[in-house]
């Protein structure tokens, strides 16, 4: 009888990700209160952050602008007529007993953020996928309760109730790990080339809940989800994404069932566990917020703060291949952030060679501030001068060997290039009769190499050079010795 | 006459002409207070010192010859669901017990900017609550023409104290009919102005769509001045219009040739009380004399308004009274094992029975799978009793119909059938799910000596044509002049 072989059942994960978007206010949503993090407990408060009696919203138009600015750079509709809603639960952060939130009628709906897939993800480099975002929309953040050091009692800060959020809600389009992490890094890099969230995830300025079930591959309906919640840094996501997905894997094929639950991710020993069941779910008793009226959003509202979007990285990406004609791969690295790429546009403008900038950015400029650990724009080495270097190569001032010792000195000093070469004798020598000079000290010093050569073994080229080389410490320009030993080695 | 016995505008005139001064008003007030708040408990908080304090300010304003505003001196009563800075605010409910606010509501700072003088916080139902005044926390308030009947509610502590001179004048908060109904039970005077007219913030909320603060006052002409100070938008309430404020004192002498006055059928219906349905209509021929001109109208949703109401105003308070749960102010219960037991205890002590019932039907009707059936359908019959109103308002000027179908009734009466006393509030509801402004005001006593009130209601912001009609009334009968006996 033959045996029965089955392949086991390939799983296919689904991720939506809901991002929590601290907006970059100096006041809270509803408040005049300020929205500094790290103050005192309860000393950014005011009755109506308070939730105290009679005390009435008002909605920051700051907080507006800045949820249209986003909601049109991820593509979204706005909605002309919008209003916010009250999301009611207890507990004790919440000081209303609700909080003020959007439900019914959101912000921003149908948009979409366009992700580049990392290396190796779906073959290619720098593969882009569209990944479609379900909804923005605005609401209150609430406070803090704090444990720590306290017996028996627990205490609240409400410093942070109030602060203004956006909450973006991606469709389930997210398929793997890499994609949740480059979709959450590449929103992140939008929020803070938008100007409106400074995109801190240990600080809670951008919060992150993966929804993530797990289908056969090929079925269409979707797995029962789970939500992961209390997430704080990109590699968190990723970790807790994995575990889950390996939590989820295993007991389908165990032949199990996923039951829908919210799940917090534990820090410390790296696991997801149970928070809430399906039952214990919250009727948030959703309801249109009497306190504030209906947000009429007119269009010219709308074409204003359009105005005011700079260009996104997808855009200038796209033009950076079009006008620079450098590979996609280089493009996506150049635009991670809007100084990194106005850097390369800068350097660009004084050395009219975007490949070779896009590789000098990319291999030292960026291996440097990764090193020191230092950003962009408080780097040492303004693009002119970068430019600079560059010329002297083309040039023939300093060889392109030199000049990348030139450029760590640069970066370590801080000075200009011209004066690092010239103090330190970099120039590249060219002069006909030193490289002769030099190159008859080779010849000399290895008689048993030049016989060989002269009977056939040609590879023996390269050695010369590069005891020529040496001899000069670098400065004489390859070229020359190359064309000059070919002539003197041919001679004898 | 004791000067407690005055309206704002007579003693206006003798604070000028130096008269009288505001201490020795304000003196006379609170004795007046002492003689009778034993018998009708109208006050939660009475501020003597504060009050005192602030008419030695007035006076020295007064005497400076600089202008003086008509609220200058005067001593007004505040319901006591309006935040006052550094004074008690209760809303009548154990849970506030101790509550002091840190700030003013925005027509607490209006009135304080125009130097008047405020005697105390009144009773009132728990978070305005009720219809009698019978579900405070501190006792029950007592109706000054008869102490065996209710005030009417939720403002019956400012409607006893203004017709038993325990005060000048007053503010009260109308939801669905809290500032007219105890006026008309009280024979004062009391407008609910349009939604939107006087800002809301400091007024604890019980449903934000519908709330609005209002004056109860001697007569229409104080009803007018205390309209004029506290209305105007306010930048800390979005849902306050920004619509200019009338000149409504200006406005009261127009003569009523030309009104056109709406009686929908709807508001004469079989049961009603016949000396309130008599007193009525001879208020309207009375206004008929006067030029008005009457026709009938419809408004056919009417009998939808209470339960329209009660699903709108529950869901909205059990969503706005969530935060009274220990944690920040208010009453707090212990010890407790846990945070759940905490909120249950807390709740279950701090509110009375009315408040909770509230609270459940409300969050009732907006639980899941309920929202539709309850919550949303009552805002569509909103929209139509809205519609009905609209097109009311294209026939005629005004709606004149009874405040409440029945002249006060008994303490304890109502208090174990919760659905009669809802009933109580059946012509008054409307008003407020529509936002449109109405005034009530005396129009004639039952034969045991009852004030009977009518209500003139009115299109959005048009407060000034309401008070013109109600002025002109009252100028042409003497019931204003009718005193409780206390
Ligand atoms: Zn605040």
């Amino acid at each position: 009888m033959p045996t029965q072989t089955t392949t086991p059942t390939q799983y296919e994960m689904v991720v939506g990700l809901e991002v929590h978007a601290q907006l970059k206010t100096a006041s809270k949503i509803f408040c005049g209160c300020s929205t500094k993090f790290g103050a005192a407990p309860n000393t950014q408060t005011c009755p109506i952050c308070l939730g105290m009696p009679g005390v009435l919203p008002v909605l920051n138009r700051r907080v507006l602008e800045m949820a249209v600015k986003t909601g049109l750079a991820l593509h979204c509709q706005i909605s002309p007529y919008s209003r916010f809603s009250r999301k009611n639960y207890f507990y004790p952060d919440l000081p209303k007993g609700y909080q003020i939130s959007q439900y019914e009628l959101p912000l921003c709906e149908h948009g979409y953020l366009e992700v580049a897939l990392p290396a190796g993800q779906a073959g290619v480099n720098g593969q882009i996928k569209r990944i479609g975002i379900h909804r923005a929309h605005m609401e209150e953040d609430a406070g803090k309760n704090l444990h720590e050091g306290l017996e028996a009692a627990s205490h609240v800060d409400l410093n942070r109730a109030g602060v203004p959020l956006l909450e973006i809600v991606s469709e389930p389009d997210i398929r793997s790990v890499d994609e949740a992490v480059a979709y959450l890094k590449t929103l992140r890099d939008i929020l803070v080339y938008l100007d409106v969230c400074d995109g801190n995830m240990e600080e809670g300025s951008l919060r992150c809940e993966p929804n993530l079930s797990l289908r056969p591959v090929g079925q269409k309906e979707f797995g029962t989800r789970v939500e992961l919640k209390n997430i704080n840094s990109f590699r968190f996501v990723q970790k807790a994404m994995e575990y889950e997905l390996r939590r989820q894997e295993k007991v389908l094929r165990e032949g199990g069932r996923i039951v829908q639950e919210t799940r917090l991710w534990n820090t410390e020993k790296e696991i997801t566990v149970v928070m809430r069941g399906k039952e214990e779910a919250h009727d948030y008793r959703y309801f249109p917020e009497p306190d504030l009226v209906p947000l009429i959003i007119p269009q010219e509202l709308i074409e204003e703060v359009r105005k005011t979007l700079p260009e996104l990285p997808d855009s200038k990406r796209e033009r950076f291949v079009r006008e620079y004609g450098i590979p996609v791969y280089d493009a996506e690295v150049l635009t991670t952030s809007k100084d990194l790429a106005h850097y390369f546009e800068a350097c660009v403008e004084v050395y009219p060679q975007p490949k070779t900038v896009s590789n000098w950015i990319m291999t030292e400029l960026l291996r440097e501030l990764k090193n020191s650990g230092q950003e962009i724009a408080d780097g040492p080495i303004p693009p002119d001068r970068l430019a600079g270097l560059l010329k002297m190569i083309d040039n023939g001032t300093i060889s392109g060997k030199i000049a990348k010792t030139v450029f760590e000195e640069m970066y370590r000093t801080g000075r200009p290039p011209e004066e690092i070469v010239k103090e330190r004798g970099l120039v590249q020598i060219s002069d006909e009769g030193a490289i002769e000079t030099l190159i008859d000290e080779v010849l000399q010093a290895h008689p048993d190499e030049r016989e060989s050569y002269r009977q056939g073994k040609s590879q023996l080229l390269g050695f010369f050079v590069g005891q020529v080389m040496k001899r000069s410490q670098g400065k004489a320009n390859p070229g020359k010795v190359n064309e000059l030993l070919k002539r003197k080695l041919g001679e004898t | 006459m004791n000067l407690a016995q005055f309206t704002i505008h007579e003693l206006h005139e003798q604070l000028k002409n130096r008269k009288t001064t505001s201490g020795e008003l304000t003196r006379s007030v609170l004795q007046r207070i002492e003689a009778v708040e034993s018998r009708i408990h109208a006050f939660t908080t009475v501020t003597a010192e504060l009050a005192l304090a602030q008419a030695e300010a007035a006076d020295r304003w007064l005497r400076s010859g600089r202008p003086v505003h008509p609220l200058t001196g005067i001593p007004i009563a505040l319901k006591d669901n309006l935040c006052t800075k550094g004074v008690r605010t209760t809303c009548a409910s154990r849970i506030l017990e101790n509550f002091v606010p840190p700030y003013d509501a925005t027509v607490v700072g209006r009135l304080k900017e125009s130097g008047a003088v405020f005697i105390g916080k009144t009773n009132m139902d728990e978070f305005a609550m009720g219809s009698s005044t019978e579900n405070s926390a501190w006792g029950l308030t007592a109706n000054p023409w008869d102490l065996n009947r209710i005030p009417g509610g939720s403002s019956g502590g400012s409607a006893a104290a203004v017709a038993a001179d325990a005060c000048i004048a007053a503010l009260g908060s109308d939801t669905g009919g809290s500032i007219r109904q105890p006026a008309a039970m009280c024979g004062v005077v009391g407008l609910k102005p349009t939604y939107g007219r006087v800002s809301r913030y400091g007024l604890v909320a019980f449903a934000s769509s519908l709330d609005q603060i209002g004056p109860l006052t001697k007569d229409v002409t104080d009803c007018a001045i205390l309209m004029k100070s506290i209305s105007g938008s306010d930048s800390f309430d979005s849902t306050s219009a920004d619509v200019p404020v009338e000149n409504y004192t200006g406005l009261l002498n127009r003569d009523l040739s030309g009104l056109q006055i709406g009686i929908p059928k709807e508001y004469f219906i079989d049961g009603m009380d016949p000396e309130v349905l008599h007193a009525v209509k001879e208020a309207v021929r009375t206004m008929e004399k006067l030029g008005a001109k009457t026709r009938e109208v419809l408004l056919p949703h009417t009998e939808y308004a209470i339960a329209t109401y009660y699903i709108l105003a529950t869901a909205e308070a059990s969503s706005n009274l969530a935060r009274y749960d220990g944690v920040k102010y208010g009453s707090r219960a212990k010890p407790t094992k846990d945070l759940l037991e905490m909120y249950m205890k807390t709740r279950q002590a701090g509110f009375g029975p009315e408040v909770k019932r509230r609270i459940m039907l409300g969050t009732y009707a907006l639980s899941s799978g309920y929202y539709d059936a309850y919550y949303r359908k009552a805002q569509c019959v909103r929209t139509l009793i809205k519609n009905d109103f609209d097109e009311a308002f294209k026939q005629v000027d005004v709606i004149v119909t009874p405040t409440a179908p029945s002249a006060a009734f008994k303490i304890g009466e109502k208090t174990k059938d919760p659905l009669q006393m809802y009933l109580s509030d059946i012509f008054t509801i409307s008003v407020n799910i529509v936002g449109i402004p109405a005034v009530s005001m005396p129009c004639g006593f039952t034969q045991t000596g009852l004030p009977i009130g009518l209500q003139i209601m009115g299109r959005p912001f048009a407060e000034a044509t309401v008070l013109n009609a109600a002025y002109a009334y009252e100028q042409a009968t003497e019931w204003r002049k009718k005193k409780p006996n206390l």
